[in-house]
């Protein structure tokens, strides 16, 4: 069945009673990676029915609304703990949160670590812009220090953070980060993240030309493009510069790989195992 | 079983330190009462910085009919075991109310009419543990109140107890029936006993 | 009618009777944060639910997580509860307004504490009354229900199940300090002398089905995440098919089925027991542990040649006029005692259109109003 490609393959997803026009600007990369998860969930084989998809609030918490899946569009940095209740309700369901940058690492930090603490059996698709797109263009925790934003008109003063190292900290399964530019690569870390249990966390480098490029050094979306182009590179050669080669690069790839069970399966483990000693003690 | 006593709204407070095992006390006698005689109880206690600080209340409110207001107003029985709970609360029991002491504890009791037992000593010399005290002020009470059915009360305990320590915990309820009934005489609950 | 098998009697806390009316109801999710006075609610959930068929127990990082959780799992299929007090019950307001807009069934009992803030955490409170019915921004209908005592907790908590299933609508059971710390007698109703009753489940196939289309009731069926039937959920004003819309017909139309799934059954949902009120021409109303002081000073004032009522109410909203109509009749003098400032005595007064003569109590000292404050006002007439 998976025999069609390309554009085919998500025609086959979306929602084509909702109606199009998406609320999405030129150049955004946000529905570069709605794409990139279709074919991911594709690949796997995954029937609809059996998809989850839980979005905060952002332009990224949009993309929800246009794919054929179970969607639920939820408040602002709280999808991880919808989809929490999701994922005990009914273990059997794939659940995959969407949220933006501020979404996920602000508003969303303690559901954010904690889900990782957890294990929680979900996987969190971070679409990092290094801004708040949604409403206008003010910091998020991503934007980098220096850069011009509507809340920081001279300059952000504070360090952003670093989602993988936070991911990590935190106790999540699997890490990774990709972007938009590298497409084959973000597929392949979505689909591991997918398939694999507890915990998984992927960052999508994603650009906002409108809110964050413009008012920075990127006079166009594909000035954007090239940055990320020349920027990225694979964690392993990034691991090798010198602190000071570091300092414009970004690494990408896979970071964090565990296999510790996801909290669901150590409850339903010990229900099991309580109703066993119920059924002893009967006897 | 015995036909029930009717009561209206009788009050007990039980009083003292933290550690003494409180508001189990009061949580067991109610637990009797309410499932073993069928009275209506009502068990309200002390909570948070009013229950640390090293002192615990537990009232109880016993009656035939229904119970509209479930705090303990004016006492019935108030039982006293720190000298502090004793200074507090007296002044909430009733006139014709019976105080009862831990005799070692309180060593200034405010009136000469009390009932008194040294029932922390009584549980670690007689029952070998201390921590039994709160059953052996159970069975003085099983005593002193006529409408408790000393059986039924003694079954709920040993309902509400762990295995482990249901044979040590009737000996103190034994003891503290016992000995009631010598050291305060055989109708010290007389006054209850009219209706 | 007759009794055919015998209830289970048991001595039990407020909180306890909670637990025990949310099983008998059919919850098998709970998710929360613990908070004084609610916290053995969350304790006795912590314990129970792991050891029954399909109970799911999962304490949260807080309680807009809870509240995520449990609307998740509801999404999801499941009955869900959660239970919190004072700044607890701030913090759900937010995804407590996600479950108005989005129908999602679940139950929320408040311990009312005293104070604002941090406040008086281990003493008893009525001040979270308007907080109940406005805490969530915008309009909206919300139930918001009470007991005041340990066998009301039990039913209470059942009758809060059976309305959130019944009109797909998040159910605040308020209850107080008192209340749910309070250790009494319960019978425990066995199964099938009660109503348990579950959400409306879509019959029409998948791709008929319409998630938020009108119906006669106004409550739309609601099938569980994962069933087939692939629909989109938002707290975003939306259209039938719960797509996001700003057209002004459709925003009305939802707006005012949100409502009317409410207002249309004002006699299912307003609740409140009548002590004594036929021939009062003083009455008292009150809720909570509150009620159960006045019942006693009624008691009292009819003992002293009064004639004296009590209208306790166990639906606080939507507010049950009609019902304080009725006492209206008779009543000259109307007394509302409660613990704040005057909450409920709003609703009264707004009712009373200045035709009784309303008098307030109250008390906000962290204290209970005894019986012999209420019957001093009574007996002033
Ligand atoms: C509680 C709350 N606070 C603030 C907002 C306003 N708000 C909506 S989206 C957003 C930020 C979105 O930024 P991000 O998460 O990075 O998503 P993006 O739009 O960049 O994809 C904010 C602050 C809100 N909806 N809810
Ligand atoms: S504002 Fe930015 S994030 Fe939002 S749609 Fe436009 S480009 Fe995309
Ligand atoms: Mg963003």
């Amino acid at each position: 069945m998976n025999e069609i490609t390309g554009n085919e393959i998500i025609h086959q997803y979306l929602r084509h009673n909702k109606k199009f026009p998406h609320v999405l600007c030129p150049g955004c990369g946000h529905g570069i990676v709605l794409g990139t998860l279709i074919r991911s969930i594709h690949s796997l084989n995954i029937p609809k029915d059996d998809v989850v998809i839980v979005a905060g609030i952002g332009c990224s918490g949009r993309l929800a609304v246009y794919v054929d899946f179970n969607t639920v569009h939820t408040t602002h940095g709280r999808a991880l703990s919808f989809a929490t209740g999701i994922k005990m309700a009914n273990p059997k369901l794939n659940v995959i949160t969407i949220m933006g940058d501020g979404d996920a690492l602000s508003i969303g930090g303690n559901h954010l670590i904690h889900a990782a603490r957890r294990n929680i059996g979900v996987t969190a698709l971070i679409l990092n812009n290094n801004i708040y797109g949604m409403t206008g263009g003010q910091s998020s925790p991503a934007t980098p220090m220096g850069a011009t934003t509507m809340t920081n008109p001279f300059g952000q003063l504070d360090k952003s953070f670093d989602t993988v190292e936070l991911a990590r900290g935190a106790g999540a399964n699997y890490v990774a980060r990709g972007t938009t530019f590298h497409v084959k690569k973000l597929e392949k870390v979505l689909t591991d993240a997918i398939e694999r249990p507890g915990f998984s966390v992927v960052e999508a480098i994603t650009p906002c030309h409108t809110q964050y490029g413009r008012k920075n050094k990127y006079k166009t979306p594909v000035d954007m493009y090239k940055w990320m182009k020349k920027a990225a590179i694979p964690v392993d050669r990034y691991n090798e510069l010198s602190e000071a080669e570091k300092e414009d690069r970004l690494a990408i790839g896979v970071f964090v790989e565990r296999d510790q069970p996801g909290f669901e399966e150590r409850y339903f483990d010990l229900k099991a195992k309580l109703q066993a000693q119920e059924e002893k003690g009967g006897k | 079983m015995k036909s029930q006593q009717v009561l209206q709204r009788f009050e007990i407070r039980f009083s003292g330190l933290g550690g003494q095992g409180i508001i189990t006390l009061g949580k067991v006698m109610g637990q009797g009462l309410a499932i073993g005689h069928g009275y209506n109880v009502t068990q309200t206690q002390s909570y948070g910085p009013e229950a640390r600080g090293g002192s615990s209340k537990c009232d109880l409110v016993i009656s035939s009919s229904p119970i509209s207001y479930p705090k303990a107003e004016s006492l019935d029985v108030l039982v006293a075991l720190s000298q502090e709970a004793c200074n507090t609360y007296y002044p909430y029991l009733k006139p014709g109310g019976a105080l009862v002491i831990e005799s070692d504890l309180v060593k200034q009791p405010p009136t000469n009419q009390f009932l008194g037992l040294p029932y922390t000593r009584l549980a670690k010399d007689k029952v070998g543990i201390a921590q039994a005290m709160n059953t052996v002020v159970l069975g003085s009470l099983s005593h002193l109140l006529p409408f408790i059915n000393q059986k039924t009360m003694r079954k709920s305990l040993e309902a509400v107890l762990p295995e482990k320590i249901r044979a040590v915990n009737a000996k103190a309820f034994n003891l503290g029936l016992r000995l009631a009934k010598k050291e305060w005489g055989d109708d010290v609950g007389a006054v209850w006993e009219k209706e | 009618m007759a009794r055919r098998k015998k209830r289970k009697e048991i001595f039990a806390l407020g909180n306890e009777a909670v637990v025990e009316g949310a099983l008998l109801a059919g919850c098998s999710f709970y998710g929360g944060y613990p908070i004084t006075p609610s916290s053995e609610i969350m304790e006795i959930m912590a314990s129970k639910l792991p050891q029954t068929d399909d109970g799911v127990f999962i304490q949260m990082e807080d309680e807009i997580a809870s509240m995520g959780a449990i609307i998740g799992a509801s999404l999801a299929g499941r009955k869900v509860l959660t239970a919190t007090s004072g700044p607890g019950f701030s913090l759900k307001q937010e995804n407590l307004g996600y479950a108005v807009m989005a129908e999602t069934p679940l139950v929320l009992v408040n311990v009312m504490r005293g104070g604002l803030s941090t406040g008086l955490p281990t003493c008893p409170g009525q001040g979270d009354v308007q907080q109940a019915r406005w805490g969530t921004h915008g309009d909206h209908p919300i139930i918001v229900l009470s007991a005041s005592n340990v066998q009301e907790c039990l039913d209470m908590t059942i009758t809060a199940f059976n309305m959130a299933e019944k009109y797909r609508t998040p159910v605040i059971l308020l209850l107080d300090e008192i209340t749910a710390h309070t250790r009494e007698k319960i019978e425990i109703p066995y199964e099938g002398e009660f109503e348990v009753f579950s959400r409306t489940i879509p019959s029409m196939p998948p791709e008929w089905y319409k998630p938020y289309e009108e119906t006669v009731r106004g409550v739309p069926p609601m099938p569980p995440i994962g069933s087939g039937y692939r629909f989109h959920v938002t707290g975003l004003t939306h259209d039938r098919n719960g797509f996001p819309t700003q057209r002004p017909e459709e925003v009305v139309e939802l707006m005012d089925r949100l409502h009317r799934k409410i207002d249309q059954f004002f006699y299912d949902i307003q609740l409140v027991e009548e002590i004594q009120t036929e021939d009062a021409d003083t009455v008292v109303i009150a809720y909570g542990c509150v009620a159960r002081s006045a019942e006693l000073a009624v008691q009292q004032a009819r003992a002293n040649g009064i004639k004296a009522g009590l209208l306790k109410l166990k639906t606080l909203f939507p507010y049950p006029r009609r019902q304080q109509e009725k006492i209206m009749a008779n009543a000259k003098t109307i007394i509302v005692p409660e613990l704040n400032m005057g909450q409920m005595s709003r609703e009264v007064k707004r009712v009373n259109q200045g035709r009784a003569s309303v008098r307030t109590i109250n008390r906000i000292d962290g204290q209970i109003i005894t019986p012999s404050e209420i019957l001093k006002v009574i007996m002033q007439g």
